[in-house]
């Protein structure tokens, strides 16, 4: 008698309660900021976590909150700090930011052992290849996000710069005066 | 038409009046005595568009003017042999660029006979359909001699279509040092104006007007003797005031009307050719020689002998310079084209291109030296500034990394003339940031697009393993239905057995 009791309020409890939450769930939800959701859209969305944050939502929180400083994004440089200051409406100094060096993955094909490993977790499917065969890097899909160096188990995958072409080749920007040329 | 033009008040805005130092040259005949390179160096992309694909094999024999590559897709060009010789590689060769990186590059070693291929040409390109002209025009290779290196026979097709009333051949060349127009003017004006009426039988416009600066009063006086018998073909001057050379600034002065921005000179029945270009229209459509040569301006203060020289295409630069008596000690600077817009090459062992109107070889009292100061916001940029931008604005806002903000003043009108550079008092190189920040925006945009296509590549890869999950817990459920049916189908049997 005392186990049915046990069962049988336990059991209304937990109707109960689920009821009241499920309908807390849908009378008090908590709406996203709009912000929020634009700031994700303009990071890069590789999770890289490069910024000190989880991924890219918890940094457009960050953001969103204004306890990140736009330029905490490595990746998207300063043409990504321009626009989110833009959209937040913060002003920026960006003449110190330092641009990131483009680089690339590239498997030297000698120690590539065919394990397959890099390519299951490279998020942009930009490596190619089978089991037992040498795997190799589409270079404009790879975002340097660098997971299949850290799984690669010969170490055969590194990551290099950019090879500059004469169709990736751009006009460097002027060297700074120095401030004592500054001063007239 | 041409009172409707004369009626405009003809304006000019903006501009420098540079120290010319064209005297060097433009008294000079061409010279036409440059010894045939050993071997020449051709690269397979000399103008805007695509490259050219070869379709011949190292170990080949050519024949001189015959094709070497041909043109892909709808904006390029092919190349012809400038002489006729051996193929001895198809490589990587530094690039006429600031950069010198490597271009893809056909060499050929001549082997001193000069042999001609045989052409077949028009017996009259006045009578032909003009659809042949254009045809023809792009088959010899013919690209935009004035530097910009655009494939002719594409905005020849481009002006019939749009129906352009009017061919403005620009003989302009406001840039310093440079005289190779004017003397292909004063030597050769028959040939240019023929090559005019070519083009404009091939575009069925109108009437062609041909500007000069009016510091050309010899080539002037040439060309309007030659163009005499023709009354759709009109000599006019212009003031000379660099950039007159740039399109929109003689459309502006001539027909008093502003191209606007963000649309070209064939929406208001304009179209341009460069005179040297209406040059090697006449030699293509008469004779059937593709561009394989060009006269170039040898000049500045290093430079021993400065003259104007025809050489082959893919003669090694420094051999001109050898041929014209450089001293390279004394060279400060190398620049292809025209001190205000040409580029600095890092090193002479580059080849001479189609566009290449000029190799200055410029001693240090002919550059701009001393520091860069800070901006006392003077204005001179802002006056000197041809299309009427703000050049200071512009450099504060890339000196901060705010591109944005410069397109907002017009980055994308600037046309890198130098102007704002060559009168800044304060030595800032305003051309230099606005390069920058152009290519800069480059960047970002394919940095834009590769975000895009990195999101649509994890949505995808994300999407494939949801499906791939799913169907293996499908597999699985099956799999495990099948055992029970067998197990099932065990024990029944097991049971008939007993039964029985």
């Amino acid at each position: 008698m005392i186990v049915l009791s046990a069962i049988v309020s336990l059991t209304l409890l937990g109707l109960v309660l689920g009821l009241l939450l499920g309908i807390a769930a849908k009378y008090l939800k908590v709406e996203s900021s709009p912000v929020i959701d634009e700031l994700e859209a303009l990071l890069p969305g590789s999770q890289c976590g490069q910024c000190g944050f989880p991924g890219c939502r918890p940094a457009a929180e960050a953001l969103a909150a204004g306890e990140a400083p736009a330029t905490l994004c490595p990746p998207g440089g300063s043409a990504l700090a321009e626009q989110i200051a833009t959209l937040l409406g913060i002003s920026l100094d960006l003449s110190d930011m330092a641009e990131p060096e483009a680089l690339v993955a590239r498997v030297d094909e000698d120690n590539c052992t065919g394990c397959t490993r890099c390519f299951k977790v490279c998020p942009t499917d930009a490596i190619v290849g089978a089991p037992k065969q040498i795997h190799a890097v589409v270079a404009d899909a790879c975002i340097a996000c660098q997971k299949c160096i850290a799984v690669c188990p010969t170490e055969c995958l590194q990551m290099h710069p950019v090879e500059v072409t004469l169709r990736n080749w751009r006009w460097t920007k002027p060297p700074r005066m120095r401030s004592s040329e500054a001063v007239c | 038409m041409l009172s409707f033009f004369k009626k405009a008040k003809p304006t000019i805005r903006g501009g420098v009046h540079a120290t010319e130092h064209k005297s060097e040259t433009s008294g000079k005949p061409i010279v036409y005595s440059f010894p045939l390179p050993a071997k020449l160096y051709i690269p397979l992309q000399q103008h805007v568009g695509k490259p050219a694909e070869p379709l011949i094999k190292v170990g080949d024999h050519v024949l001189k003017g015959q094709l070497l590559a041909y043109s892909q897709g709808a904006i390029s060009a092919p190349v012809h042999a400038p002489t006729s010789g051996i193929i001895v590689d198809v490589s990587e060769y530094p690039a006429p660029h600031p950069s010198a990186l490597p271009i893809r590059t056909v060499v050929l070693a001549s082997d001193g006979q000069e042999k001609w291929q045989k052409f077949s040409p028009v017996n009259d390109p006045l009578t032909i359909d003009p659809e042949e002209i254009s045809l023809r025009v792009g088959a010899a290779g013919i690209v935009g001699l004035g530097g910009a290196t655009f494939p002719s026979a594409v905005k020849l097709s481009q002006g019939r279509k749009n129906k352009v009333h009017t061919l403005l051949i620009n003989a302009g060349e406001c840039e310093p040092y440079l005289t190779c127009d004017d003397r292909l003017m004063q030597e050769r004006p028959e040939k240019i104006i023929d090559g005019v009426r070519i083009m404009l039988h091939g575009l069925g416009a109108t009437q062609a007007i041909i500007a000069l600066e009016d510091n050309k009063e010899q080539a002037f006086l040439a060309m309007q003797t030659a163009a005499q018998p023709y009354p759709n073909v009109t000599v006019m001057q212009v003031p000379t005031r660099y950039p007159m050379g740039w399109d929109r600034q003689m459309i502006r002065y001539i027909t008093g009307k502003e191209v606007p921005a963000g649309s070209r000179s064939t929406d208001m029945g304009i179209l341009l050719h460069n005179v040297g270009t209406a040059y090697a229209v006449h030699k293509a459509l008469r004779t059937g020689q593709p561009l394989i040569s060009r006269v170039v301006t040898i000049s500045g203060s290093a430079v021993k002998n400065p003259m104007n020289v025809e050489v082959p295409i893919g003669t090694l630069i420094s051999e001109v310079l050898d041929f014209c008596g450089v001293d390279l000690e004394k060279t400060q600077r190398l620049v292809m084209g025209g001190p205000m817009m040409g580029e600095a090459l890092p090193h002479p062992a580059v080849p001479i291109v189609k566009g290449t109107s000029g190799i200055l070889a410029l001693a240090e009292n002919e550059i701009k030296t001393g520091t860069e100061q800070a901006c006392i916001r003077c204005g001179s940029c802002v006056s000197a500034c041809p299309a009427g931008l703000l050049p200071l604005e512009m450099m504060s806002r890339i000196k901060n990394n705010q591109l944005d903000a410069a397109v907002g003043f017009g980055l994308k009108d600037c046309i890198s003339c130098g102007s704002c550079s060559y009168v800044c008092p304060s030595n800032i190189p305003l051309v230099h940031y606005f390069k920058y920040a152009s290519g800069e925006l480059i960047a970002r945009q394919q940095a834009q697009h590769k975000t895009e296509q990195t999101k649509r590549l994890m949505h995808d890869k994300q999407a494939r393993l949801e499906r791939i999950r799913l169907q293996q817990e499908e597999e699985m459920r099956q799999m495990q239905m099948e055992k029970q049916q067998r197990e099932l189908a065990k024990a029944q049997a097991a049971e008939a057995e007993i039964t029985s």
